[in-house]
């Protein structure tokens, strides 16, 4: 098991013909995935060969599932035409939509946020997200295949290169599934629902959380850890160093006088129960102490 | 990207919210023309950033022109928490008999806009929410819904402002929702927003933020940049399309790849500096996903050119970027910058083919680079380089 993807995961990649939807289709192809097609408004009835493959591609979502049985997106849109990528993903009432797209402007993720809320159908993971890894069935997004295998571990994080640097750290260990939820300030996945997910999920023994400056998602994940999880977490937060006022290269990682700090972030997790990390290596040495490996 | 006062006027004005007179002006001449033009009594108001100005002095009635002129040769110049003032506003005095507030802004907590309106304007508006949130009215509307004439309607009278310019308010706020989302905003606050004596509803004061993820069609917000008060090495950088921010009271300049692991790596070279006499970060350097040659280049030359940067910490984990391809940048961006670079450099390579990139740095033996295996020791030796 492993949560939101699996190996009977079907995906279609919206902006596969674009280059780094093209690049990416061909890493998640590697890593075993079932890339099942591509959408493209345009340039449907058209196929595309990638290293073998024969995918087609389609003009709309609904006809892309039609076709194919997909129940993943993922989309490489650029920011411009985004928004309506995402629409017409929960138009067609895809029920898991990645959106790896950086610098989409916030209305607009707003937009889709509250339009796929009203629909009821349709999870979104990101914006501005590397997407999610169940290591050995299914890879969607940009996160490298091969720095880790299966294994007992769930991970959450906003940010795509900590994800990889603390699978890199756990890497003999394995994951069940790592999931980037992305650092914009709208986003459609919560830590809290994949603590959630990694909670009911009986491969997933341990989670690490990783979060950072921004907002209050993870004084709210350490209320529902507090309330809901059973299965041990560790933590680790960026941006203790972070002045007020500026923003970390993420969107939404700013401190606004006195809220979203990291220290606030830590306090609200170790008071929890979650062990907190002081760098991502030491966060790795918990993980290997609760697991006793 | 937030906005001077004067600017969030402007807009306000462009989406036909009511608002006075204003003109901005950088020099006392200035500011005596501007009054010349307006005529009468006006107010001259530091454009800072910060709030507190009108406790520190910078905002001041003008009984005429001349007054005007000697108010804001007091006022250009001052420094208000930290922000130095390079330019005021001359806005036109008004007798006031009531003051409100309302704002619309982003609430990420709860991933929706939010209306805020409140009948005690005029004050610090966390303070009402703190000590009479019956006197706020907090109202969710999401993206898709905004904001009709009927959905003002109802969040007006939710504040319960009084019924005679109710409807007047109403309008207001529908006409800042057309600001907000026209222009893509993620805050607009009107505070105070006030009643005059003739009966007239107006933004007095304003507070604009603006997201900058909506450039691609925003084409008249690039002229609202401060160029006045933004950093050198920053100001370099954007140029250079890097996504920098200059630290204070650092000496441990910073490269690498990816948001989350540069603030990372801020935190632990922090945490490393306390054993050397309290060394710290001088910058925060996402270098993204393809760390080319010129990008390392241009990243290391803006780093070497910080005067407060003793050693740099090249912190980069290989996922897509392969790690030969980031030596070789760095190799290159040395060979470029040639006797410009001065300081000892620290890399720390990882992931992605780590075993050719390591390989090409050693093999170019280049007497400024050391390398480190981990995230921790390279932190730790640059911290030991940037003390020495």
């Amino acid at each position: 098991m492993s949560i939101f993807i699996n190996s009977a995961s079907k995906v279609i990649v919206q902006g596969m013909t674009g280059s780094e939807g093209t690049k990416h289709t061909r890493r998640m192809l590697a890593s075993g995935t079932k890339v099942v097609g591509g959408v493209t408004p345009g340039k449907g009835g058209q196929s595309v060969d990638i290293d073998g493959h024969q995918l087609p591609v389609f003009n709309t979502v609904a006809e892309a599932m039609a076709a194919t049985g997909a129940n993943v997106s993922v989309v490489f849109v650029p920011p411009k035409f985004a928004k309506a990528a995402v629409i017409d993903a929960i138009d067609a009432k895809m029920p898991l939509v990645v959106v790896i797209t950086e610098g989409i402007p916030v209305h607009d993720s707003a937009y889709f946020y509250a339009y796929s809320l009203q629909k009821g159908t349709t999870q979104i993971i990101g914006p501005n997200c590397p997407g999610l890894i169940s290591p050995e069935q299914s890879n969607v997004g940009i996160i490298p295949a091969d720095i880790t295998k299966r294994g007992p571990i769930g991970l959450v994080s906003k940010s795509g290169t900590l994800t990889y640097q603390m699978m890199y750290e756990l890497r003999d260990i394995g994951f069940s599934t790592a999931v980037g939820i992305g650092g914009d300030p709208v986003i459609g996945t919560t830590h809290i629902d994949c603590l959630k997910a990694f909670q009911d999920d009986p491969d997933t023994t341990a989670i690490v959380m990783i979060g950072e400056i921004g907002g209050d998602a993870e004084e709210r994940a350490a209320a529902f850890i507090a309330e809901y999880v059973t299965k041990p977490v560790v933590g680790y937060v960026a941006g203790f160093t972070a002045p007020e006022g500026k923003t970390m290269g993420h969107a939404g990682a700013i401190v606004s006088g006195s809220s979203g700090t990291a220290q606030a972030k830590k306090d609200a997790l170790e008071a929890a129960g979650v062990k907190v990390g002081q760098t991502p290596s030491e966060t790795a040495r918990l993980m290997r102490a609760i697991l006793g490996r | 990207m937030d906005l001077f006062e004067y600017q969030a006027r402007d807009l306000f004005e462009k989406h036909n919210v009511p608002v006075l007179g204003g003109a901005v002006a950088t020099t006392a001449d200035e500011a005596f023309a501007a009054a010349s033009a307006m005529g009468g009594k006006v107010v001259v108001k530091a454009q800072v950033k910060v709030g507190g100005r009108g406790k520190a002095g910078g905002v001041k009635l003008a009984v005429d022109a001349n007054d005007a002129k000697e108010k804001a040769g007091a006022i250009l110049g001052m420094d208000i928490k930290g922000h130095t003032v390079h330019k005021v506003m001359i806005a036109q005095a008004a007798p006031i008999v009531d003051e409100y507030y309302i704002s619309i802004l982003l609430d990420r907590s709860n991933r929706t806009f939010l209306v805020m309106a409140s009948v005690a304007g005029g004050m610090d508006i966390e303070e009402v929410a703190h000590t009479a949130p019956e006197k706020l009215a907090k109202v969710p509307v999401t993206a898709v819904e905004g904001i009709s004439s009927a959905k003002a309607k109802e969040i007006i009278a939710q504040a319960k402002f009084p019924a005679d310019i109710a409807d007047q308010v109403a309008d207001v706020l529908v006409k800042l929702w057309e600001t907000f989302q026209s222009e893509d905003a993620t805050l607009v606050e009107v505070n105070p927003l006030v009643k005059t004596e003739d009966g007239r509803i107006v933004a007095l004061d304003g507070k604009v933020t603006l997201d900058e993820n909506a450039e691609f069609r925003q084409p008249t917000h690039e002229a609202l940049v401060d160029h006045d008060s933004a950093n050198a090495l920053e100001s370099a950088a954007k140029e250079k399309g890097l996504n920098y921010v200059k630290l204070d009271n650092g000496q441990v300049g910073i490269i690498g790849n990816g948001a989350g692991l540069v603030m990372s790596t801020l935190d632990v070279v922090a945490y490393a500096g306390e054993k050397f006499g309290g060394m710290r970060p001088a910058n925060f350097l996402d270098i993204g996903g393809g760390a080319s040659a010129q990008v390392m280049a241009d990243g290391l030359s803006i780093i070497l050119g910080d005067p407060d940067v003793k050693s740099v910490f090249v912190n980069v984990f290989g996922g897509i970027t392969a790690c030969d391809a980031v030596a070789n940048g760095i190799v290159q961006a040395l060979e470029l910058l040639g006797a410009k670079a001065t300081k000892p450099i620290v890399v720390r390579l990882d992931g992605n083919n780590v075993i050719e990139g390591r390989a090409i740095l050693k093999a170019a033996n280049h007497p400024l680079i050391e390398q480190a295996e981990t995230m921790d020791g390279a932190a730790s030796r640059a911290a030991e380089l940037a003390a020495k």
